[in-house]
């Protein structure tokens, strides 16, 4: 398998910029836009579903005991929102058609 | 939110680009996310979290239905770690 870099916004807008034309200034600004407008639905609570790719799912924890590996004291970790990713079937195809 | 909702989102804010131009540039970045992953490599997106596909190894399954053991291929499958920033703001109140 061929050796890749981390692609990253940068490289998003690069490839905007090059299939569609548009600035590179507005392609990074696209790119922003659509983190900043996922990330602000997360913050306000909401799911984020996007077919053909994946859903970011909210989910709530409650406060339990944890244990602190080193000194093995124990500490309450405190009630907390975490987010999980879950890939479409499209996505999971993609990825094991891929090493076929 | 979904892909529609996000779509309309950005068509408002940007009104001199037409409906199908802003469907193409969401299109193409969550395309670029999943081919690198893909080819086997991974998308960081500071502040929003990373993308990266981890092995599993191949497994003796069962069919829930006819009990009888299937054999499931080791393979890579999706995995996304939210960024510190992203894990901050899902915690404080929306003001």
């Amino acid at each position: 398998m061929r050796m890749l870099g981390t692609l990253t916004r940068a490289d998003l807008a690069e490839t905007i910029n090059r299939k569609m034309g548009l600035s590179r200034a507005e392609s990074l600004q696209l790119v922003e836009a659509i983190l900043r407008h996922m990330c602000q639905a997360m913050s306000n609570g909401e799911n984020v579903k996007i077919s053909g790719f994946g859903s970011f799912i909210l989910r709530d924890k409650n406060e339990r005991i944890g244990r602190n590996p080193k000194t093995g004291v124990e500490v309450p970790i405190t009630p907390r929102r975490v987010l999980t990713f879950r890939a479409s079937q499209l996505m999971k195809d993609r990825i094991q058609q891929a090493d076929m | 939110m979904i892909r529609s909702q996000l779509l309309q989102a950005i068509g408002e804010e940007n009104p001199g680009l037409r409906a199908d131009e802003v469907e193409k540039v969401v299109d193409i970045f969550f395309d670029e996310i999943t081919q690198r992953l893909a080819e086997g490599g991974r998308v960081e997106l500071r502040g929003f979290g990373a993308f990266s596909t981890r092995h599993r190894e191949a497994r003796e399954g069962r069919n829930p239905r006819t009990g009888g053991k299937v054999h499931v291929p080791a393979k890579r499958v999706p995995y996304f770690k939210p960024g510190k920033e992203m894990r901050k703001r899902l915690n404080t109140d929306p003001e």
